[in-house]
């Protein structure tokens, strides 16, 4: 119960003066507090878009250390360093710089890796955030902007990703550079224009390299820094979205406030995501360019993937048909063109529209800041998970020669079983996750009517079991619950209805009084119970978390 | 002295503040914000936005063995971050000082080998545990609120006002009126955006000079070379074999379209040969050359099964069956690898005899044009 000052509003302490110091030329109290007061609601989904920032952040640091090693020429040198089998070959500068930064810089290959790691983590983080987004409806009203947003970020990492990973020139990273010239040319009408702008001339120029350089440190970076800012800002002032649940309404965000206790959980979170990254960068070799060689327009290995990233795009290419398509006048348009170019293009533009699409099939044009469960909008779900099904069979695909070596199987076989796989499984998918949504949703409803299985068997008197029900409210004669699905989780097990008291505290000896433990307990229902009369007198607006899908008057 | 003192601009007259900021200043004087405590004024500030705390769990009792728990478990984790981060250190400084050199040795299974894993289980384990100590803390020692904030709807007097103004200040433009403007605004803005997209122009460059795509450094007379530049003689190859071969020009093993295999064909793989219309004595004997260069994506189709006389691509699995002018037998190539015809010089060599008759590597838009 700390005093202020006796003398009204003039500080004491020394912190206090300074602080007053700054405020007097900057006015930031009013700002600092609305920041620090804001509130974020708690659930470990939102947290997979902050893993994707942190490894942002992991990768300009470690990425700005490569620079200070990193020799972005196609110049032919001899390498003269330290590692001993590829001494006395001719290469490129810039292989030479990422072998010196390997082997004779004092942690270089640590940072080199530990850049990769949080390369692959950051994409890998993006998709994740994007299809929890996707599959809790986030990216509805008023948030279609922020989705735009996220998905220009998604196809700038992949870009980034990709300009990255050509950089060290060597044998794996030339033959993916050699691949994307081939689909630059592939494109009708200006393939060929448009690989000479790219490249300055043929394949592969002494420019590509300096370009792609340019691209990855400078150009992809500073667009995805900007996107990410207006992404937050955005993302502040629509304020979070929440699920439903106790109080949560429309109209309000219930969570923590951001200081200390959200602030102290992202700082951890960070601290979490880098150290992982640390210890697979030191621990986990990636992407060994010492072991492909210099790259050499004549030689290849076998198993040439790409990261993990564009694996899809490998795949479909593997998969697609040989079908150039002739055109009068000599003209044609190549194979190649579809399974890149256009499926891309194709996935990229149905995910950036979906939220307008959606919007135009259900004619929900209202906003929304509670999200949905999965289950409550089966048709969604279904055609998500049937996307992610086409999505992970062009994965394999992408590595159809490693399972087919790995596993003995024919490598035909393996094409034919994604050519025909890509087109049966997704809509397989979509049935089955139809379903289940459905399945699901009725299980919910039946909990609600009957209650809780208590796992409690009675005889009846006339010798039919029965399994006893623990009803979730108050019943009708027949025993029947009147409560009405609000869209947020309905306990399914008696502990999670308080069946089970909380364990007591202490790894080999209990530090609690049980009856501390009970008064505890009581404490944190009262909690609860005031929580749902604040709702109910204060706010004035009774919750309409129950009915997500209906339009807010 | 000027009557309008307080007007902006004038002269003279006393500087004095203009009134309070409104909203809670007029509220809330100083001797009522200095007489209420800490607590009191954190939830005032949050009730200003919109900010209201339901419930408080105020955390482990001061003194009580929960929270001594509590503390010994965060400062264990963050004392045992502080030894993992100086053993990072020690280890990243002292390798090569008073511990054995960091450089890694191929034949090395000791401390070089060591160097970088210990440098990432160790700095890693610092950052997890001060992440892990962070979290604790927060679950652990912290009291958890549970805090509602009202969430508002654009505001209708912000929208309207605000087009008040920008309204306002396009209309006293004059810029609906003032057409003449107006269209020389237009074809500035035009004229300006060229002018400064023009230098990227400069990237743009004619692809179809000199038809680079179709052609190739292989010439009527040009040897077939090995990699390190020893040219071949019939013989030389086992049949069944395939080599890849060069133009014998300056930086002939480094071109990017020049990569040749050649093949030297079985006894019943000859039998079966049946290679493309009008190309049936490109070969010389035994031996026939193809292009390296997949017909696919470009990469160098390199795995010859000679069992199957199959060339396999390991990019994207096209297979080229050789006995049949290397057409492609399965997977997403469209076309033959082009042949090269050979023969062979004075003195025994392989020699091509002219370049490639059309073009090699990945298919385009005008291909067939050149």
């Amino acid at each position: 119960m700390a005093r202020t000052a006796t003398a009204p509003g003039v500080p004491t302490t020394a912190l206090g003066k300074a602080a007053l110091e700054v405020d007097d030329r900057l006015i930031v109290a009013g700002p600092l507090r609305r920041t620090l007061n804001k509130v974020f609601p708690d659930h470990w989904s939102f947290l997979l878009g902050e893993i994707a920032l942190y490894a942002f952040v992991i990768l300009l640091l470690s990425g700005t250390y490569l620079t200070f090693f990193y020799d972005a020429s196609l110049r032919e040198v001899v390498y003269d360093g330290s590692y001993a089998p590829l001494r006395g070959l001719e290469m490129s500068a810039a292989y030479d710089s990422a072998l010196y930064l390997s082997f004779d810089v004092r942690g270089g290959l640590f940072v080199r890796q530990v850049h990769h790691w949080a390369a692959l983590l950051f994409v890998a983080a993006i998709v994740v955030h994007l299809l929890r987004i996707f599959f809790t409806g986030a990216f509805r009203r008023p948030r279609e902007t922020n989705w735009l947003i996220g998905v220009g970020l998604l196809l700038l990492a992949l870009g980034e990703g990709f300009t990255g990973y050509s950089l060290p020139d060597d044998l794996l990273s030339g033959t993916g550079l050699r691949i994307a010239s081939a689909i630059i040319l592939s494109i009708p009408v200006v393939g060929t224009w448009v690989h000479w702008a790219v490249f300055n001339g043929d394949y592969v120029g002494e420019f590509v390299i300096g370009r792609f350089y340019i691209a990855h440190v400078l150009i992809i970076p500073a667009i995805l820094l900007a996107l990410i800012a207006v992404h937050l800002l955005i993302l502040v002032k629509q304020k979070h979205t929440q699920f439903p649940g106790p109080g949560r309404t429309e109209h309000n965000v219930v969570g923590n406030r951001l200081f200390p206790a959200f602030a102290a959980k992202a700082g951890g979170l960070f601290f979490i995501v880098f150290g992982v990254v640390a210890a697979l960068g030191g621990l986990v070799q990636i992407n060994p360019v010492w072991l492909w060689g210099p790259y050499n327009p004549a030689q290849v290995s076998s198993a040439s993937q790409p990261d993990w990233y564009i694996m899809f795009l490998d795949g479909s290419t593997r998969l697609f048909p040989a079908w150039d398509i002739n055109l009068p006048g000599d003209y044609n348009i190549p194979a190649l063109f579809w399974p890149t170019v256009v499926i891309a293009g194709l996935i990229f533009t149905v995910l950036a529209l979906y939220p307008m699409i959606e919007r135009k099939l259900t004619r929900d044009t209202a906003s929304h800041h509670l999200l949905q469960r999965p289950r409550d909008v089966p048709v969604r779900t279904s055609l998500g998970v049937m996307a992610l099904t086409f999505y992970i069979v062009l994965m394999l695909s992408g590595a159809n020669d490693v399972i087919a070596e790995r596993f003995d199987i024919s490598l035909n076989a393996m094409t034919w079983a994604g050519r025909i796989g890509v087109l049966i499984l997704p809509p397989i998918a979509y049935v089955l996750s139809y379903r289940i949504c459905l399945g699901l949703q009725k299980h919910d409803r039946e909990v609600l009517e009957h209650g809780l299985e208590t796992g409690v068997i009675r005889r009846l008197p006339h010798g039919e079991f029965i399994e006893v029900h623990q009803p979730l409210g108050p019943v009708d004669e027949h025993g029947h619950s009147q409560l009405a699905y609000g869209g947020a989780p309905v306990p399914k097990r008696m502990n999670q209805v308080g069946g089970a008291r909380r364990a007591i505290r202490g790894f080999f000896t209990p530090i609690e009084e049980p009856a501390q433990v009970e008064l505890e307990q009581r404490r944190d229902e009262q909690g609860l119970a005031a929580a749902e009369s604040r709702e109910l007198t204060t706010s004035g607006r009774p919750s309409d978390g129950g009915r997500p899908q209906e339009p807010r008057d | 002295m000027s009557t309008r003192e307080s007007a902006p601009g004038s002269t003279g007259g006393a500087d004095v503040p203009g009134p309070l900021h409104g909203g809670p200043d007029d509220d809330y004087s100083p001797e009522q914000l200095a007489a209420m405590s800490r607590e009191e004024l954190d939830l005032l500030g949050a009730r200003y936005d919109s900010v209201q705390v339901l419930h408080v769990d105020p955390g482990p009792e001061p003194g009580s063995a929960v929270e001594k728990q509590a503390v010994r478990q965060v400062a264990l984790t963050f004392a045992l971050a502080g030894v993992a981060a100086f053993a990072a250190f020690v280890v990243y400084v002292g390798s090569g000082w008073f511990l054995p050199d960091w450089q890694w040795n191929i034949t090395d299974t000791g401390w070089s080998a060591l160097f970088t894993p210990l440098i990432g289980a160790l700095g890693g384990l610092a950052l997890t545990l001060v992440g892990v100590g962070m979290v604790l803390y927060t679950k652990k020692l912290l009291p958890h609120e549970t805090a509602v904030q009202d969430k508002h709807d654009g505001s209708h007097f912000d929208r309207v006002t605000t087009g008040a103004t920008l309204v306002g200040g396009l209309h006293d433009s004059g810029l609906a009126r003032r057409k003449l403007i107006t269209r020389s605004l237009v074809f500035m803005g035009s004229g300006i955006g060229l002018m400064l997209l023009m230098p990227l122009g400069g990237l743009i460059r004619n692809p179809n000079t000199g038809d680079p795509l179709g052609t190739t450094s292989w010439a009527e007379g040009v040897r077939l070379v090995r990699d390190d530049g020893s040219p071949i003689r019939p013989g030389d190859q086992q049949p069944g074999s395939l080599e890849t071969v060069f133009p014998a020009v300056p930086g002939g093993n480094r071109q990017s379209d020049a990569a040749t295999m050649l093949i030297r064909l079985r006894p019943e793989q000859l039998s079966v040969d049946r290679p493309r219309t009008g190309q049936e004595d490109f070969g010389y004997g035994d031996y026939v050359a193809y292009s390296k260069i997949c017909t696919h994506a470009g990469c160098p189709v390199s795995l010859y099964e000679q069992e199957t006389s199959r060339i396999l691509c390991p990019c994207h699995q096209s297979q080229f069956d050789v006995t049949q002018g290397a057409r492609p037998v399965f997977g997403p190539a469209t076309r033959p690898l082009p042949q090269l015809p050979i023969t062979v010089d004075d003195e025994g060599f392989f020699v091509a005899r002219s370049d490639y008759i059309e073009a090699v590597g990945p298919t385009y838009w005008n291909r067939e044009r050149i």
